[in-house]
């Protein structure tokens, strides 16, 4: 039953791997939130996290993920399936919301840095540029990691490779939403009441 | 093998094992050569568990000797049961013993740990001298706040009198470390770590730093000499006479880089020379150092 | 001025050595030159390339592993060789053969080859040569990126010696400590090259846990569930799963020791808002969980060696295990004792203290159940078992030392001298050494169909033995009599250089014990021909790679193995199994040069990265990514062997019908 690829693809050793991997991707994370917590007050005379942060903008930046997170599950059950054109169809707007996501955060850092508010100002900015900054490195890499899957269904069609591909992005992206949700509740909601 | 070759291979060790100690035992041996409270205790907690480790060390090489000359295989005499696996007798025996003494040493552990805190202050009736101390490259240097002068490398204190360190660091992480005297305690730059000891034996014992900080730290040596109540006094009214004052600008000038300093020492110091190193590092509304102590 | 922006921090003074650094570089230059003679001459380069650089056999890349470890190890030697010259030579007046700048990147050099490059390597190695065999299985979850684990590897190491050429390296020590390492105390790119070596191969690093976990949990042999596995295997997967809770932390703290030098952030700094202290903290919050992932396939050998050598099953295989994942999880409760003097409070220190000695009952545990083992065997003392009993009796004072210094107020007085120095080498050289050697040599008919000379083998073991307690209970001693680690220059009145001389004999007889291992494999080889292994079984052995051919055919077992008990092939024997000859066409990966291609790619980043050259590390970057994303499209990676070659095969080594 070509429904098993996908099912197939989530009992495969590569999804294992997978979620291995993405376990090694949380304590990379982790390291750089203990690293926001030892640091965030180190201010060294500069302004504060209530100071710097709009919550408007990290709200508006949390529903922009939380919808793509629900866009890439579309295309998983788009692929579960079997249809094509469905799996890309969510899976661009995945991208442009990703996008939006992206664009967003580094018009912000733009906007910080311009006024004088850079990683170089203090160790709670280094802290709040890397934990923010590492998990928009990653949003661009799943960015990238689309733009080759839907070439790839687009040529290639539903395949056990190609499946593979796509539950491993979900997973990748899901995983991004989790971190964003902490990066969320730390940085910006326990930042803005002064914590 | 021969047992008689199996006896010279293991004397040997054991010949150097003992020439080893022999030759330390004649020597200045600073860890237990000791002349400081703190020191001494040190010493003992080292001691003991030298010797509970002796629990350890004797069965598992008893065994161990035993075991492979018995079951070696051209001894066909001994039992041979390659099924034997398991038995909960003797594997309770090995869970429970390094238990038991785990526990006795983790209570020794936390007691020890509490009772020679570097930060605590060191009971005595008699009233205790403050010294600060910056670790600079690469020499140490040691202010006097309540004489306002400072030292260059070497300190005068007098004999079982408590001592209480303030030290930080204006390069690098360093280590104050006397061991004929105490333990170490790091000392970092924006940070004030502390240390209290007591020397109840005349005499100039080294100290170096025990953390590497750069291309002179291991010419950071000074020296700290126990010298009676009137010695002390008449060192400090000496230092009177010294021509160096340490304000900001001779300060500056002192903490660029140098090696292999020569003690020497200041007739006046700065007032608030120790709190404005640390506040070089901190930049916080008052200014206030940071003081260690999670 | 174009040229000077293009070339980064690059400039002729990169260049400019002192004479030893140039003998340093000449023997290397050298070594490369002949080998490449070499090569030409016997015109083996396409060999080269075609049967081992762009393999995927997991065999073969444990050998190159191998033998790159054991580069390092004779590389990294000869830096202590320099340190212990240096140490006796500088009393007083005369200050030995080094600056104090140069000694400091020597020691800096000496322990991060040491760890990353020497143990790691061979630690990769031998897991990659036995634990998929030793499963039953014919290769591991994902060769391709074995492959580039290797490469990554090799790509790191490459990187770390190209700074005794081109630049210098860190004088910081092998953890680099802020504000030391920082740019202001440390301006050249030393520190940078320490980094970014570190940050390739410890993404291999990563990469070689995630494949070994999904190896071990899913291409077990039929039959094999986790509580008939060799312990060797569990104690493998314990390690990979320390290895991929602990090397993400560092690679996100050299990350941001790199952002601090490179983009003047403030995570380490003293000022600015930086925290050093956070540093020394996530380091060793890896650190610790590191050395217990080194040590931890080691003890695994020894279980699989001291079984096999006392033909005698092992004993107390769940408590084995159960100490195993005890060690685990403990590794990652004790970090802070590595610096109890930082001042953090008696409370915290004896919560460490009391964390450290816990682990130490696990440790004990293994040491019992080894000598139980013994206990009614039969024993026989080849060189794998002399190399166990020296384990036995040298780690077991380096672990008494340990649980002596998990004391705080006895590690305020022993901290950073040369008692500290002395014990961890215990650990290091009789542990992790030890076991590997014992491994290399166990293992060896096994992938060259040759049994290694026995009485090199166990010289090579007793100058080990012996070289060992000669070079460092003079430094269990010289701690004692108040020496710090680290100093290159001290003042006779101390007492200390008769031991240090002493020791630095010890070095010398160490050397012996690694040109006798060297010899041993050499001349064993020479002699092939009489010491050819035909049964495949040269040790009467009880695991499943003893029951096929030596040397392992590319394909490991023609029929996959079913597995009823622990110690499957000795039960097999014991019970007179005969096989069942179910033979199928099976499938192996291709060679593919894409893990060299990306190691290339790493090393451009990572040199870019050191001397600033932006366009070089954007390249090495597209590299390494164009070539992740051509393999991911690649859909014939693939060959057959045919059921036919396996039975013919088999003829050859069984015998008809068998």
């Amino acid at each position: 039953m070509e429904n098993n690829l996908v099912i197939k693809a989530e009992n495969s050793k590569s999804y294992l791997g997978f979620w291995i991997y993405i376990l090694t991707d949380c304590v990379v994370f982790a390291s750089l939130f203990a690293v926001y917590a030892t640091l965030h007050n180190n201010t060294y005379g500069g302004e504060s996290a209530q100071m710097l942060f709009s919550m408007p903008l990290a709200l508006t930046q949390t529903i922009i993920l939380l919808t793509s997170s629900l866009t890439s599950g579309l295309a998983i059950i788009a692929a579960l399936g079997k249809n094509r054109s469905r799996i890309l169809l969510w899976t661009v707007a995945t991208f442009l919301l990703g996008a939006l996501f992206l664009f967003l955060e580094l018009r912000e850092f733009n906007h910080l840095v311009a006024m004088g508010d850079s990683w170089r100002s203090s160790g709670f900015l280094s802290s709040y540029f890397i934990l923010v900054g590492t998990h928009g490195l990653h949003i661009l890499i799943g960015l990238i990691w689309m733009i080759v899957l839907g070439l790839i269904v687009m040529k290639k069609g539903l395949t056990a490779k190609s499946m593979k591909g796509l539950v491993m992005f979900n997973l990748f992206w899901h995983f991004l939403d989790v971190i964003w949700i902490f990066i969320f509740s730390v940085v910006y909601l326990m930042g803005h009441v002064g914590l | 093998m021969k047992l008689t070759r199996v006896l010279f291979l293991v004397s040997l060790p054991i010949i150097f094992i003992a020439s080893i100690i022999f030759y330390v035992s004649h020597q200045n041996a600073q860890v237990f050569n000791t002349a400081g409270t703190i020191a001494k205790d040190e010493k003992n907690l080292i001691l003991f568990s030298m010797f509970l480790s002796l629990f350890v060390l004797v069965p598992v090489y008893l065994m161990l000797i035993l075991f492979s000359v018995k079951y070696r295989a051209s001894n066909k005499s001994s039992k041979y049961s390659p099924n034997f696996s398991h038995s909960r007798t003797v594997e309770s025996i090995w869970w429970t013993i390094p238990t038991i003494l785990i526990v006795i040493l983790s209570v020794v552990t936390w007691r020890s740990s509490h009772q020679l805190d570097p930060y605590k202050k060191i009971d005595s009736n008699v009233k205790p001298i403050n010294i600060q101390v910056v670790a600079l490259d690469w020499k140490w240097l040691f202010i006097y706040p309540d004489k306002s002068i400072a030292s260059i490398n070497s300190i005068n204190i007098p004999i079982n009198t408590p001592i209480n360190f303030e030290l930080t660091s204006d390069a690098p992480m360093n280590s104050f470390w006397v061991p004929q005297l105490s333990g170490q305690i790091y000392t970092m730059p924006g940070m004030s770590t502390k240390l209290s000891i007591l020397s109840d034996k005349k005499g100039s014992y080294s100290g170096r730093s025990a953390n590497i900080s750069g291309r002179g730290f291991a010419g950071m040596l000074f020296s700290v000499n126990v010298v009676s109540n009137s010695e002390y006094n008449n060192w400090i009214k000496s230092t009177k006479s010294s021509t160096k004052v340490l304000n900001d600008r001779s300060y500056e000038t002192l903490s660029k880089p140098t090696e292999n300093v020569q003690p020497f020492t200041y007739s006046f110091v700065s007032a608030d020379l120790y709190k404005n190193i640390l506040g070089k590092y901190t930049l916080s509304d008052n200014n206030m150092s940071k003081v260690m102590g999670m | 001025m174009m040229l000077a922006n293009l070339l980064g921090l690059l400039n002729v003074d990169s260049f400019r050595h002192d004479i030893i650094q140039n003998v340093g570089v000449g023997i290397m230059t050298l070594s490369i030159f002949f080998a490449s003679l070499a090569l030409t001459y016997f015109r083996k380069w396409k060999w080269l390339f075609g049967e081992w650089l762009s393999s995927l056999d997991h065999k073969k890349i444990g050998v190159m592993y191998i033998i790159v470890a054991v580069l390092m190890l004779s590389k990294a030697g000869f830096d202590a060789l320099l340190m212990r010259t240096q140490q006796s030579l500088s009393v007083g007046n005369n200050h030995g053969i080094l600056a104090s700048q140069h000694y400091q990147q020597i020691f800096s050099s000496h322990g991060t080859t040491m760890i990353f490059f020497a143990a790691m390597g061979l630690m990769f190695g031998i897991i990659n040569l036995a634990v998929p065999i030793l499963i039953g299985t014919r290769d591991v979850a994902f060769p391709w990126l074995n492959s580039v684990s290797f490469w990554l590897f090799v790509s790191g190491m490459i990187l770390l010696n190209t700074s005794l050429a081109i630049g210098d390296f860190s004088g910081a020590g092998w953890l680099a400590y802020p504000p030391l390492s920082e740019l202001q105390f440390s301006p050249t790119v030393g520190v940078d090259y320490w980094i970014w070596s570190l940050q390739i191969a410890g993404v291999g690093s990563l990469l070689s846990g995630i494949n070994f976990i999904v190896t071990i949990l899913k291409k077990r042999a039929i039959g094999m569930n986790l509580m008939k596995m060799p312990m060797f295997v569990w104690s493998v997967l314990g390690s990979m799963t320390l290895v991929v809770f602990a090397f993400p932390v560092l690679t996100a703290t050299i990350t941001l020791l790199y952002l601090d030098r490179l983009l003047g952030a403030h995570f380490f700094t003293a000022g600015g808002g930086g925290n050093p202290m956070m540093y020394v903290n996530l380091i060793w919050a890896w650190g610790h969980p590191e050395v217990y992932i080194l040590i931890l396939p080691a003890f695994g050998i020894f279980s699989e060696i001291v079984a096999t050598f006392s033909k005698k099953k092992l004993f107390g295989y769940t408590s084995m295990v159960w100490a195993i994942w005890a060690i685990v999880i403990l590794s990652f409760t004790v970090w802070l004792h590595h610096f109890f003097t930082m001042g953090a409070g008696a409370d915290v220190n004896g919560f460490f203290g009391i964390m450290t000695m816990i682990i130490a009952i696990p440790t004990g545990v293994k040491i019992f159940n080894w000598l139980f083992t013994m206990f009614r065997g039969k024993i026989t003392f080849s060189a794998p078992m002399i190399w166990f009993v020296g384990f036995i009796l040298l780690f077991s004072i380096g672990g008494v030392a340990g649980v002596l210094l998990a004391v705080p107020p006895a590690d305020f007085q022993l901290h950073n001298s040369l008692f500290l120095v002395a014990h961890f080498h215990s650990m290091i050289v009789s542990g992790v050494l030890f076991g590997y050697f014992a491994g290399i040599v166990y293992w060896f008919p096994k992938f060259s169909g040759i049994k290694l000379n026995e009485r090199l083998g166990k010289i090579a073991a007793y100058f080990w033995i012996l070289g060992f307690i000669v070079a460092f209970v003079p430094l269990y001693a010289l701690g004692i009599m108040g020496a710090t680690r680290r100093m290159d220059h001290y003042s006779p009145s101390m007492g200390w250089q008769p031991l240090f001389i002493v020791a630095g004999v010890g070095v010398l007889i160490i050397g012996l014990g690694l040109l006798s291992l060297v010899l041993q494999v050499l001349y064993s080889i020479y002699k092939h021909i009489e010491n050819r292994d035909r049964t495949g079984d040269p040790y009467d052995g009880r695991t499943l790679e003893w029951s096929i051919p030596s040397p392992a055919p590319s394909y490991n077992f023609s029929i996959l193995p079913i597995v009823k008990k622990t110690d499957d092939f000795w039960e097999a024997k014991q019970e007179k199994r005969s096989r069942d000859l179910a033979y199928k066409d099976i499938s192996l990966p291709k060679n593919s040069y894409i893990g060299l291609i990306v190691s290339a790619g790493a090393f451009a980043l990572g040199f870019g990265a050191v001397w600033h050259i932006l366009w070089l590390s954007i390249i090495g970057l597209l590299v390494i990514v164009v070539s992740v994303i051509v393999r991911t499209l690649d859909e014939d990676t693939e060959y057959t062997i045919s059921k036919e070659k396996l039975i013919l095969d088999d003829i050859q080594f069984y015998g008809e019908g068998k």
